[in-house]
């Protein structure tokens, strides 16, 4: 990589003395990235961008939200109604989330498939566990703010969890709620958080790219750069298709904000909070509902079952632990596989186990909508089973009596045909 | 990208092509962020339940000769004063030689009976005095602002100090004898 010498004067002083351009022409432009990165390796850029739409309109929305219990609601349906381009940018903001999960889930099972998660790269995988922890919290928090039926007793459940710590249980509850029961004060607290996490994940996110950026990004041979030839420069290779792949992305988003804007939300959130009447059916939004599956999946007579487990934990500790365990797992998963070859095109079992992997994830998902009852409630805890078989037995297991297939030799050896007589490329 | 031993073509750029594709790229691209902040910008402007406050109706029967009230209108100040024979004659006496703002009565007042301004001083935005019985009315028997001393007449415009210009009169007009809609 050269030292790029700047011809407009400003820059140039500016540069000299903080050398912003050269960061930016270094990591955004010139920067070395795999030549052979398919449409998986788009996903990254894309969450940059939701973070910033839902950052932009979160503010914009949030000049005419009052976070105040007997307001709020009213409040959203004035920015529905009244506010010049209210409805837009509150849909863009509501469908932006659930974006953010599809988008997150796939760049997150892009790495699993990859194995993007090996070593060099663990911390930058713990690093994204993290954000998409915070991510979770930032959700749950927005989604209390329009102080709708869903939203009053979504967080009484959710803050409810805690609970379950052993002795400070209710303590907590309490300080967490700021008083008896999810009243104003809690929906004080969730505004002045929901808007503060944004921007500790954006944090999050420079630190996400520092750590890609020093070992550089995994690719589909999930083997090592070994070279020039192996590498382009992410201008205007990866910028042009993170832009292409951005535009398919807006259509879909867009196609949801104006033609099935509440797609993805609960009619009963249209109805205002109501403390003295709970909704026949709670369920979470859609992409908490593989962890509530695995909350509910714990049997009440757990202890019976597992007599060895100390008393103090009983069937709801359980359940909680199961379901924070699902999340936390994934953060040891660099230790938990033990293979050396990372991605499952050259692993022949653990290819397999991913898509079942995958699979038991949707209907963990499934489940988790449905009532924890007859076949569901049996079909959740077979696969809340199988989730944390996956993680603790088979990964460890499959990676040391799996025969893997040869690797290429190189990365460009593995996009360009045999045929050619490795010459070399105008612009790598 | 990638150019073989076999590749017979020559590779040529054909430079217009490449330029006309980037700036119509750039342009495409710029409009659509346009378009796409307007809806974040304009969000900004007054929402449609402001605007629809936007009008005040009151009813005056109550306010007898030589009293003031005052009426709130677009968030601001709105003084009407049910003027006395003296405070018209003297309004209507002033030559408009005298005035900073030149302005005769007769194009501040729908009815000679009934003034109404926009109670905001026009140098800085202060509430003038003058509306209560035992106000400082000012040099000229109108208002005075007490911020940096402007003195008003009984037409309420600008004699002494430091305003530019006479105070507002707002838009409004009268549906019968007493009952007055603002804005």
């Amino acid at each position: 990589m050269t030292k790029p010498t700047w011809k407009n004067p400003v820059v140039k002083w500016i540069d000299h003395r903080l050398p912003i351009f050269t960061f930016i022409d270094h990591s955004a432009i010139q920067h070395p990235t795999p030549r052979n990165l398919n449409y998986f390796w788009n996903f990254g850029s894309l969450l940059g961008f939701i973070l910033v739409v839902m950052i932009a309109s979160g503010i914009i929305l949030s000049m005419n939200y009052t976070a105040n219990a007997s307001l709020a609601f009213d409040s959203v349906e004035r920015i529905m109604r009244d506010v010049n381009y209210g409805w837009l940018i509150r849909y863009v903001h509501m469908n932006g989330a659930s974006m953010f999960f599809i988008v997150v889930y796939l760049h997150i099972f892009r790495g699993l498939y990859y194995g993007s998660y090996k070593q060099p790269r663990e911390l930058l995988w713990i690093i994204g566990i993290l954000i998409f922890l915070t991510m979770m919290a930032t959700a749950f928090l927005g989604y209390v703010l329009p102080w709708g039926q869903m939203s009053f007793w979504g967080a009484t459940v959710i803050t409810n969890l805690f609970s379950v710590i052993p002795f400070f249980g209710d303590t907590i509850v309490t300080w967490l709620w700021s008083g008896f029961s999810v009243d104003n004060p809690t929906l004080n607290k969730f505004f002045s958080l929901h808007y503060l996490l944004p921007f500790i994940i954006f944090g999050l996110v420079f630190i996400h790219l520092w750590a890609l950026h020093t070992h550089g990004s995994n690719n589909p041979t999930g083997i090592d750069v070994k070279g020039d030839k192996d590498e382009i420069p992410f201008h205007p290779y990866y910028t042009v298709k993170d832009a292409f792949g951005l535009g398919f992305f807006l259509v879909i988003f867009l196609g949801f904000v104006f033609f099935a804007p509440n797609f993805f939300g609960e009619p009963d959130n249209y109805i205002e909070a109501n403390p003295l009447v709970t909704p026949p059916h709670i369920v979470p939004e859609w992409y908490f509902l593989p962890y509530y599956a695995i909350l509910r999946a714990v049997p009440d007579n757990f202890i019976d079952v597992w007599g060895w487990l100390p008393v103090i934990i009983p069937a709801k500790t359980a359940g909680v632990i199961c379901m924070f365990a699902s999340i936390l797992l994934l953060a040891a998963l660099p230790w938990l596989d033990t293979s050396k070859v990372r991605s499952a095109n050259y692993r022949p079992t653990y290819f397999w186990l991913y898509w079942i992997f995958l699979i038991n994830t949707i209907i963990l998902g499934f489940v988790g909508a449905k009532p924890a009852e007859g076949a569901w409630l049996l079909i959740g805890r077979l696969s809340t089973l199988y989730y944390f078989l996956h993680l603790l037995v088979l990964i460890p297991l499959v990676g040391r009596f799996e025969k893997t297939k040869p690797l290429p030799d190189s990365i460009s050896s593995s996009v360009i045909s045999v045929s050619t007589k490795d010459e070399e490329p105008a612009n790598a | 990208m990638v150019t073989t031993s076999q590749d017979k073509k020559k590779e040529t750029v054909d430079d217009t092509k490449r330029d006309f594709l980037l700036y119509s790229t750039y342009t495409v691209g710029a409009v659509g962020a346009l378009a796409a902040a307007w809806p974040f910008i304009d969000s900004m402007n007054p929402s449609k339940d402001v605007l629809a406050l936007a009008s005040t109706e009151l009813d005056l029967s109550s306010v007898e000769e030589g009293q003031s009230i005052t009426a709130m209108w677009r968030g601001k100040p709105v003084f009407i004063r049910k003027r006395t024979a003296d405070e018209i004659k003297l309004a209507k006496s002033i030559k408009l030689s005298e005035l900073k703002d030149p302005q005769s009565d007769g194009d501040r007042v729908q009815k000679d009976q009934w003034l109404v301004l926009v109670g905001i001083c026009t140098h800085l935005g202060c509430i003038p005095s003058g509306q209560k019985g035992g106000d400082v009315k000012g040099d000229f028997n109108g208002w005075f602002c007490p911020c940096h001393g402007s003195h008003y007449d009984t037409s309420g415009r600008i004699r002494k100090g430091p305003a530019p210009k006479n105070l507002d009169v707002p838009p409004y007009r009268f549906t019968n004898e007493t009952n007055i809609i603002i804005g």
